[in-house]
């Protein structure tokens, strides 16, 4: 058995097999995200939320799954049908994607590559496209106008977010997800996680995430009170579940970030309890909660608002965050007690 | 995966292949399910433009402001500064002071085309 | 046949497909679109060489900036695409003479190619043994190659001022938020309290 997974096929056939044990459960995962998402915020208005199909309401998002299949595919007249189809497309497929480089666990990845950073940002500056050509293909106003507005608010965000993770880097000196959540494991739980030293961050990569992934407050491109869905307004079926899944999916895949990044991943929080994949998951769920209870409690930014935040006041923080913290490091600031914290050595 | 050989460098990149196969698949699987499942009525009425009411009365592809297009090359040259930062940060340790100094150099450089923009007022939305 | 021959193909055949269905789209943002294709394609070439930070910089730059630029550009631009057609038909004398150039010069150059007796090595050894490909890159851009970076420092400066200084107008017929203003305002200065007598006024 052991000889057939060093052949070519073999080899093929296990990966698919690892792919699909990412894949499923993750999909699954998905479905029960979107039934937190909406218990949370009815939860915060003191409604019900989803409670009819199934004990609790837990079948809902199966329920709407089953409904999206039979709904009837419209394209509108004068869209470009290519492209119509191709963009919910891509939205889903790089929203899937990046999860190959997210460890889990010590080892549990799918390709463990150097520049696994490198490539998350790469996949995400791509998901721009998905939202354009939605909003092109459609040949209608509003969609049109709320694509547009979503490439400029995504690519703004975009610099910041990768000026934070420049911050990480100098600190963990490496792009692999693995090595960087090894360089939080300091022996003091989580006091040696990067949260500490890049504190402020913590929250600028928060509130750039829920930017780039278009969340509220700031979902300008769907602002329904003037944009109706935005770049979705034309999309019906499961290609307007595409476009959902892949969204919802980039907001999980945020919150794994924000899990390696800043709060060491699978390790535990107190020194001796063993680390696993179950602090992955209840540290990527409680950066889930919080990306909910934004959705919940916040009022919608402006536009010239989201654009100030991003350009005047996220861009010069990030970037004078990274010249701070190389020079720390590289001056041994405090008796060098700081660069031994952030950098490790 | 340090002293990797090429071939074990590869061997890393083909889940990402196999996985984006998988990706490619399962969407279109989703398509397809929904064009062969659901019914397919279209009416004039149905397929056109969402317009609030009335019916659409010009090609929705227009001009619109040049702002977009100022954006998106600041993003350009912020991106590829962050692109240079990328290699400096990861060899941090080992950077000589040369090194070091000629990266502050860079982003000060930057930093007066930024302040340039801010004074100029292009990072303002109107 | 590897199967990083079989990668290899697979990548320089979309390359080559997305270039020619750039030239021959009939649509611009279509043509756009292929040149994604074509430059995904490139990044997975580079991968294929050992260079991924190179791989992955021209996505992040190339496919996540540049191509978006261009996007804006072509949808902008509300092109006559009829106009366009009977204006190539008069330039295509005229393209001929220059591609027919170029591939006679491409002939010349590759007349006298030669591999470098090093190059087999370097392909060899791609990246040192010992740190992987970013890191190498980073212990050589900013201390061996200092000048070309600075360079490269101030070609991005004139880039963003040149942008500003062809693309910004400033419209005056609109109200702008001053933030800073509204914040640091007195409520003291900006409103008096008057206490008004019934059937006096002001």
């Amino acid at each position: 058995m052991a000889e057939f997974f060093n052949t070519g096929l073999g080899m093929v056939l296990l990966i698919l097999a690892q792919c699909l044990l990412v894949l499923v459960p993750l999909l699954l995962a998905l479905a029960f995200l979107m039934y937190a998402d909406r218990k949370i915020w009815a939860a915060v208005m003191k409604r019900k939320g989803p409670n009819v199909v199934g004990v609790f309401g837990l079948m809902q998002s199966f329920a709407d799954f089953l409904k999206y299949i039979v709904k009837e595919v419209v394209v509108p007249a004068g869209a470009d049908k290519t492209v119509f189809f191709l963009a919910p497309m891509i939205t889903f497929v790089l929203a899937v994607i990046s999860w190959a480089v997210i460890p889990f666990n010590d080892g549990w990845v799918l390709s463990n590559i150097n520049v696994a950073i490198l490539y998350v940002f790469a996949v995400s500056s791509l998901e721009v496209y998905g939202v354009i050509m939605g909003g092109w293909a459609s040949n209608s106003k509003y969609p049109f106008l709320g694509s547009l507005r979503s490439a400029a608010q995504m690519i703004s965000y975009e610099v910041s977010i990768g000026l934070i993770i420049i911050g990480v880097v100098i600190s963990s000196g490496s792009l692999n997800f693995g090595e960087i959540v090894r360089a939080q494991d300091g022996g003091y739980g989580l006091l040696s996680w990067y949260w500490l030293p890049h504190f402020p961050m913590v929250f600028l990569f928060f509130i750039s995430a829920l930017a780039e992934t278009n969340r509220p407050p700031f979902d300008l491109p769907e602002a329904e009170s003037e944009l109706v869905a935005g770049y979705q307004v034309e999309y019906s079926s499961t290609p307007f579940l595409l476009f959902m899944i892949g969204e919802l999916m980039a907001v999980v895949l945020m919150c794994a970030l924000t899990t390696l990044l800043f709060f060491g991943g699978w390790l535990s929080p107190i020194p001796g309890l063993p680390d696993g994949i179950f602090w992955m998951v209840s540290k990527m769920f409680i950066v889930f909660f919080f990306f909910s209870m934004v959705k919940a409690i916040t009022p919608r930014y402006r536009y010239d608002q989201l654009m100030r935040l991003g350009w005047k006041v996220f861009l010069p923080m990030s970037l004078v965050w990274v010249v701070f913290v190389a020079f720390m490091a590289k001056f041994e600031a405090f008796g060098g007690a700081y660069a031994r914290w952030a950098v490790g050595g | 995966m340090k002293g990797a050989t090429l071939e074990d460098l590869l061997r890393e990149y083909a889940p990402i292949l196999i996985f984006l196969g998988l990706a490619i698949g399962m969407g279109l699987v989703l398509i397809l399910a929904a064009v062969i499942v659901a019914v397919r009525n279209p009416d004039p009425e149905k397929v056109s433009a969402y317009e609030c009411g009335f019916n659409a009365f010009d090609d929705a592809r227009m001009k619109f402001d040049i702002r977009f297009y100022l954006v998106s090359i600041l993003f350009i040259i912020f991106d590829l500064e962050i692109a240079f930062l990328f290699p400096w940060a990861v060899a941090f340790k080992d950077i000589s002071m040369v090194g070091f100094w000629s990266m502050m150099a860079f982003l000060a450089v930057l930093t007066i085309g930024f302040a340039y923009e801010w004074k100029k007022g292009a990072l303002e939305w109107e | 046949m590897t199967a990083a021959t079989l990668a290899f193909y697979l990548f320089a055949i979309s390359t080559i497909t997305g270039g020619l269905f750039t030239v021959i789209s009939r649509n611009p943002v279509h043509s756009v679109l292929w040149l994604i294709l074509s430059f995904l394609s490139a990044a997975g070439l580079f991968v294929l060489l050992g260079a991924e930070f190179v791989a992955m910089l021209l996505i992040i730059v190339y496919v996540g900036a540049v191509a978006v630029l261009f996007l804006f550009v072509v949808m902008m631009l509300d092109v006559d695409f009829a106009q366009l057609k009977a204006e190539m038909t008069k330039y295509l004398p005229l393209g001929l003479l220059i591609g027919v150039v170029i591939l006679m010069q491409l002939t010349i150059a590759f007349g006298v190619w030669g591999f470098s007796p090093e190059a087999q090595n370097n392909l060899a050894a791609a990246t040192p043994t010992d740190v992987h490909n970013t890191a190498a890159l980073g212990q050589l851009i900013y201390d061996q190659y200092f000048l070309l970076f600075q360079l490269a420092g101030l070609i991005l400066l004139v880039a963003m001022i040149g942008a500003i200084v062809l693309t910004l107008r400033h419209r005056t017929d609109i109200k702008r938020q001053n933030i800073v203003e509204q914040i640091l305002r007195d409520p003291e200065e900006q409103m008096d309290v008057i206490d008004v007598k019934p059937g006096q006024g002001l």
